[in-house]
């Protein structure tokens, strides 16, 4: 109670150093999040794209239905595949005039051939695994021809590797900094308090009784600063939405870890910056 | 209750900065700690309130080891000793009142008697009517009882001050040696860093000087020069019977 009072007390004292702290951790927290939340959107229109990865198996025109039926049987108890589908003729004719409404009366009866359509699992649609299936698929007889955009799929998967390990770099890369520009402003607190700290130290105060307000104080600006930083970030987030183009948000969840991780970085913040002072004196 | 055992503090900058010391402190003594500057009086109050570690040697201070302390061990140790300085060293955005009861929050006592408490530290020190008075309010030598205020606030056994006087003009420096002196009639011990050799020789209290980091005198050892009991001429490093021809206080 008395340290909560004590890092009340402090913000008083020198209300433009609390100010300038929960500003600068509001902005570093904003730039990181600004990052995660262009991350998080590239990687969620990456994985739309990727739920359209199939693989299209023609089937020669007059097959009867039973084989064609005990193939997708088989091909559904592929532990790769999450979904098998039959596009006759008609719906494959019905699909490419309504995707193609120009080109409509270009089609005719007959030219598109009906189709066996596979969807593979989340996380299995790399190349090895598409090409593997495609080869499987293409086994039966009444199988004329087995498309899955070969060179996409690869691009595809390419891009994603270097988009995770860019944006894991990058997203480690500003945690960091925020991190050294947090514990900078609560090393400023510190010194800022030097006096004092000596002084409890002369009249015998224990190194926790000192760290406690100082583990407070850094806990609300991380609290603030982390709110704060959300709001800058909902801010742009829906001016994005309303002017260029749409995103998705942080969910609930992420929100909690993100304020959680706001006040974890507070307190580890002053515990490193308190602690390398006590060390001194 | 306070015992030095041949004592050397080395700092790895600087060097050496005190040596060979063996000595012992009584419940109840006063002590003045006298000699040029850089000698070590500041240090040896340093190691005597745990603040440095002697690089040789053992202090012990209430039965507490500088060696085996720990950090938990010296903070309980400071709560029944009393510091002051020759700069003070008040909290400048507190009021008297306040920088008194600083001493009493640290230590986690009952809170309902820290008013009583501080108000009787502050009559002591006869500062009773100025508790709600700023630092910047007050006159140096009110200054410096604030502190002393805030030293005997905790009850101490003994009462460590750095040239309490050093900032201080003669009436000042009068009235804060007085009230050591008060407090020291009281029970409480006290160990007083000074360069007031008037001060040290008006009075009768044990003198310990030092140079160079080495005891030199030590009135509890050898009677003072010119009593007879020692031969002539002074001490060979001591300002306070300098090693000349001249008399001991003449300079
Ligand atoms: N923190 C420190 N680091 C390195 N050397 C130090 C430190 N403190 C003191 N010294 C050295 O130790 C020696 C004794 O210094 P000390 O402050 O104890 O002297 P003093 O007798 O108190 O002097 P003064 O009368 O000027 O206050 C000096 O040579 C000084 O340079
Ligand atoms: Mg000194």
């Amino acid at each position: 109670m008395l340290a909560f009072r004590e890092a009340l007390i402090a913000s008083k004292r020198a209300p433009l150093l609390s100010a300038l702290g929960v500003l600068t951790i509001a902005f570093s927290l904003f730039a990181f999040g600004l990052f995660s939340l262009v991350a998080l959107n590239i990687k969620h229109s990456l994985q739309q794209v990727e739920e359209r990865v199939e693989i299209r198996g023609f089937v020669t025109d007059g097959t009867p239905i039973e084989p064609i039926a005990a193939a997708m049987k088989d091909i559904s108890a592929f532990p790769e595949v999450a979904k098998v589908d039959f596009v006759s003729q008609e719906q494959a004719l019905a699909r490419a005039r309504k995707e193609l409404s120009e080109f409509k009366d270009v089609f005719e009866e007959d030219v598109l051939p009906g189709s066996i359509e596979v969807h593979l699992r989340a996380g299995l649609r790399n190349p090895g695994t598409v090409r593997d299936v495609a080869n499987r698929v293409g086994r039966y007889d009444f199988v004329d021809d087995v498309r899955y955009g070969e060179e996409w799929v690869d691009k595809l998967y390419r891009l994603r590797n270097i988009a995770t390990v860019a944006g894991t770099g990058l997203g480690l890369a500003f945690a960091l900094v925020a991190i050294i520009i947090i514990g900078a402003t609560i090393r400023m607190a510190v010194l800022h308090r030097a006096k004092e700290i000596s002084i409890m130290k002369y009249v015998g105060a224990t190194d926790g009784f000192i760290r406690l307000p100082f583990l407070i104080d850094g806990l609300m600006r991380g609290v603030v600063g982390g709110l704060l930083a959300l709001l800058l970030i909902w801010f742009a987030n829906r001016t994005i939405n309303r002017y260029f183009l749409q995103t998705i948000f942080f969910d609930r969840k992420t929100i909690a870890i993100g304020i959680v991780s706001g006040a974890l970085i507070g307190v580890i913040g002053s515990m490193y910056a308190v602690g390398r002072h006590l060390r001194r004196i | 209750m306070i015992r030095l055992h041949h004592v050397a503090k080395e700092y790895p900058r600087t060097g050496v900065a005190l040596s060979h010391l063996t000595f012992q402190i009584k419940k109840g003594e006063f002590v003045f700690l006298t000699g040029p500057s850089g000698s070590g009086k500041s240090t040896l109050l340093k190691l005597l309130l745990m603040e440095e570690k002697p690089t040789e040697g053992e202090v012990w201070v209430s039965g507490v080891s500088a060696k085996k302390a720990r950090r938990r061990d010296i903070s309980h140790l400071r709560r029944r000793l009393g510091v002051i300085f020759q700069d003070f060293r008040l909290l400048e955005d507190r009021t008297a009142e306040a920088n008194v009861r600083f001493s009493l929050e640290v230590t986690g006592a009952p809170k309902s008697a820290f008013a009583q408490k501080v108000n009787r530290a502050l009559t002591q020190v006869g500062l009773a009517s100025k508790g709600t008075s700023y630092p910047r309010e007050l006159s140096g030598g009110e200054q410096q009882r604030v502190a002393i205020a805030r030293a005997l606030v905790n009850d101490p056994f003994v009462i460590l001050a750095d040239e309490p006087t050093g900032n201080l003009d003669e009436r000042a420096t009068r009235g804060v040696f007085q009230l050591l002196k008060d407090i020291n009639a009281s029970g409480t011990a006290v160990v007083m860093a000074t360069h007031d050799l008037d001060l040290v020789r008006n009075s009768n209290y044990r003198v310990i000087e030092l140079n160079h980091g080495r005891v030199v005198y030590d009135s509890a050892e050898t009677p003072p020069p010119g009593t007879g009991m020692t031969p002539p001429g002074g001490l060979p490093g001591s300002l306070l019977f300098p090693a000349s021809d001249k008399p001991a206080g003449t300079n």
